[in-house]
């Protein structure tokens, strides 16, 4: 107690000094739990909006289904698995029919991706009720797709395809819903129409590509030859990429956290050499050797443990504050490839603070450790004299 | 009176119609004056865009149907790019990234060098006969000649166009003007011979537009330059190879 109480006094009346380690220290601790709280964020969110308007609870793919090869697109559609069929009954599973096709909005010429999608399905949040309607082709389209094409509610436009034969087949299609989502994968270069009509477009009855399946459903083990992929494999990209910018962030950390230690570890080695009589004297009194590198540790401890105060002072509020408003993101974040929107709301877990904590702290009393290694070779008498080995 | 009209009317264009040639007949002399056993031509195509025309010449080897080698001459961007098509395979090398691409799927349907054709109007097989069932609907005069105008159906279920409705010269036996239609009637594409010239002994298009009815363009020019039939080709011109020498 003696010794905890002598290292606080100690290092309450390095004054300055201390406060300048301290303050530097706490930028580092708030800086790395508000940057990993931005990844968690950034995953949850993209995860979260991926699940909601792609996923579902995962999918069941054509064997020949390769969503990186379009090649292979023409080939990857069969007819729907019973087991699978027997879901889509039940409203648990969702079947979704792709072909490659050319649009015409204004006389203009763009590649598309043609999706059917059952109008009735709750599995995915597309607004898909709306494709319930109309004698015409009624097309869904993304607020992406509708700005690249230029095309808006109520507007006409040319769809040219070929059916499962390759013959060239036209029609008019109407836009009648125009669905905004973070999600870019089911709105660049997409065109939704109701599966029944696309069968019948390309000659293809009762076929799909993939399968969503709900949420809650369970999984069959088997469906035909077609493949289940899980949420671990379809979100792997994402989990890449936060893996690849967390190994970025930490060189950061590093540098930021490093710079702090390196003034403790400064101040400890200045410290050391200007109390040689205090030492000195403190062993003359009686005080072991142990003592004294416990007492010097520990004041190098404090710098830590009031860094998490202080950062606590400025960093809880600042961290709450950007809970609750998020991280406004420019909009060209949207070519990013995820789905994060235009704000991204961090995420403080408490394993986060408890780990960051836990990480200074013990960092800082390591630091300030080593230089205190020479106090066990010190001699009192040469303390007193103020000569230090 | 009403019972009277009917098969006098039926016996009028029965009388007509018989006085047209067998269609299948025409379609037949189509083919033999367009298709050789092989030919090397050098072309010019004109790209009408928005923004002004840009024109783009090439070399090409073809053997009958089945085998094709182009070279592209001009303008310099585009100038040592060459394709190879070999059945309903095609491949395509571009000098700038020395790479040779195999062009299937999607890619098929996107625009040759920006024109109204696509790489899949280059697979077609060319003989008409192959593919559709002909009818005489008419005789029409187009460019001061007269013509037979047929609609063909296609025979098979894989042809690229359903139908089509073809303009030919009954003298020369050349189609002047064609559409071509999609599944459900829609237009998607005109040609028009614009001017004819003779060689070895047949007539030939010399200047062709084609038109993708669907977008605004102002259509694509293809001007045969020269063309000779039935030359000795090389068998290695058609192989990747020959791509990138």
């Amino acid at each position: 107690m003696v010794t905890l109480k002598l290292a606080y006094k100690n290092i309450i009346g390095a004054g300055l000094r201390t406060w300048l380690n301290v303050v530097v220290l706490s930028f580092s601790f708030v800086l790395i739990i508000w940057t990993q709280g931005l990844y968690k964020g950034m995953n949850q969110q993209a995860s979260r909006a991926m699940k909601e308007m792609e996923l579902g609870g995962g999918q069941f793919w054509h064997p020949e289904y390769d969503p990186y090869d379009p090649l292979t697109l023409e080939d990857s559609h069969g007819p729907i698995p019973e087991e699978l069929q027997v879901l889509i009954d039940k409203g648990e599973a969702v079947p979704i029919l792709i072909t490659s096709a050319t649009i015409y909005p204004d006389g203009r010429f763009q590649t598309v991706q043609l999706k059917g999608i059952l109008p009735e399905q709750s599995i995915l949040g597309l607004p898909t009720g709306s494709l319930r309607n109309g004698q015409e082709l009624p097309v869904l389209i993304g607020t992406r797709m509708a700005k690249s094409a230029n095309l808006d509610i109520g507007d006409y436009f040319t769809i040219r395809w070929r059916d499962a034969r390759g013959v060239f087949d036209a029609i008019d299609g109407k836009v009648v819903n125009i669905f905004r989502t973070t999600v870019g994968a089911v709105d660049r270069g997409q065109i939704w129409v109701p599966i029944d009509r696309l069968r019948e477009m390309l000659g293809m009855p009762g076929e799909g590509t993939i399968v969503v399946i709900g949420k809650d459903t369970v999984v069959p083990e088997k469906a035909g030859d077609w493949v289940f992929r899980n949420l671990d494999y379809l979100l792997r990209e994402i989990a890449e990429v936060i893996r690849t910018k967390k190994v970025g962030a930490s060189i950061m950390y590093a540098l930021l956290l490093s710079m702090a230690l390196l003034a403790i570890f400064d101040t400890q080695v200045l410290s050391l050499f200007r109390r040689r009589k205090e030492m000195g004297t403190l062993m003359a009194l009686g005080m072991t050797r142990g003592m004294l590198i416990r007492i010097f540790t520990l004041e190098g401890a404090f710098h830590g443990i009031l860094a998490v105060l202080v950062g606590a002072v400025y960093g809880v509020p600042l961290l709450i504050w950007f809970e609750k408003n998020g991280w406004p993101l420019p909009d060209y974040a949207d070519d990013f490839g995820m789905a994060l929107g235009n704000t991204l709301y961090p995420i403080y877990g408490a394993w986060l603070v408890i780990g960051t904590t836990l990480l200074i702290l013990l960092a800082v009393t390591i630091v300030s450790f080593l230089p205190t290694r020479r106090i066990a070779k010190l001699k009192p008498t040469d303390a007193l004299r103020g000569k230090i080995s | 009176m009403k019972n009277g009209i009917l098969p006098l009317l039926g016996l009028v264009l029965s009388i007509l119609h018989a006085q047209y040639p067998p269609a299948e007949e025409i379609l037949k002399k189509i083919d033999a004056n367009l298709v050789s056993k092989n030919r090397v031509a050098v072309t010019t195509m004109i790209i009408h865009g928005r923004r002004g025309s840009r024109s783009v010449s090439a070399k090409s080897w073809i053997q009958g149907d089945e085998k094709s080698f182009t070279e592209y001459l001009a303008p310099p961007r585009e100038k040592g790019t060459k394709m190879l098509k070999i059945g309903d395979r095609l491949w395509m090398y571009s000098p700038a990234t020395d790479r040779i691409i195999r062009i299937a799927g999607h890619m098929l349907r996107q625009s040759l060098m920006g024109s109204d054709l696509s790489y899949e109007d280059m697979m077609e097989d060319p003989k008409l006969s192959n593919l559709y069932n002909a009818e005489i609907v008419g005789s029409e005069e187009l460019n001061n000649r007269d013509c037979w105008v047929l609609e063909l159906t296609a025979r098979t279920t894989d042809v690229a166009y359903y139908s089509r409705r073809v303009w030919v010269d009954k003298e020369r036996s050349l189609v002047l003007k064609e559409n071509r239609y999609a599944k459900s009637g829609k237009l998607l594409k005109t040609t028009e011979v614009k001017e004819v010239f003779p060689v070895d002994g047949r007539w030939y298009p010399k200047k062709i537009l084609f038109k993708d009815m669907l977008s605004k363009g102002k259509g694509t020019e293809l001007i045969i330059e020269s063309i000779e039939f039935d030359v000795p080709i090389p068998d290695y011109i058609f192989s990747k190879a020959a791509l990138r020498k």
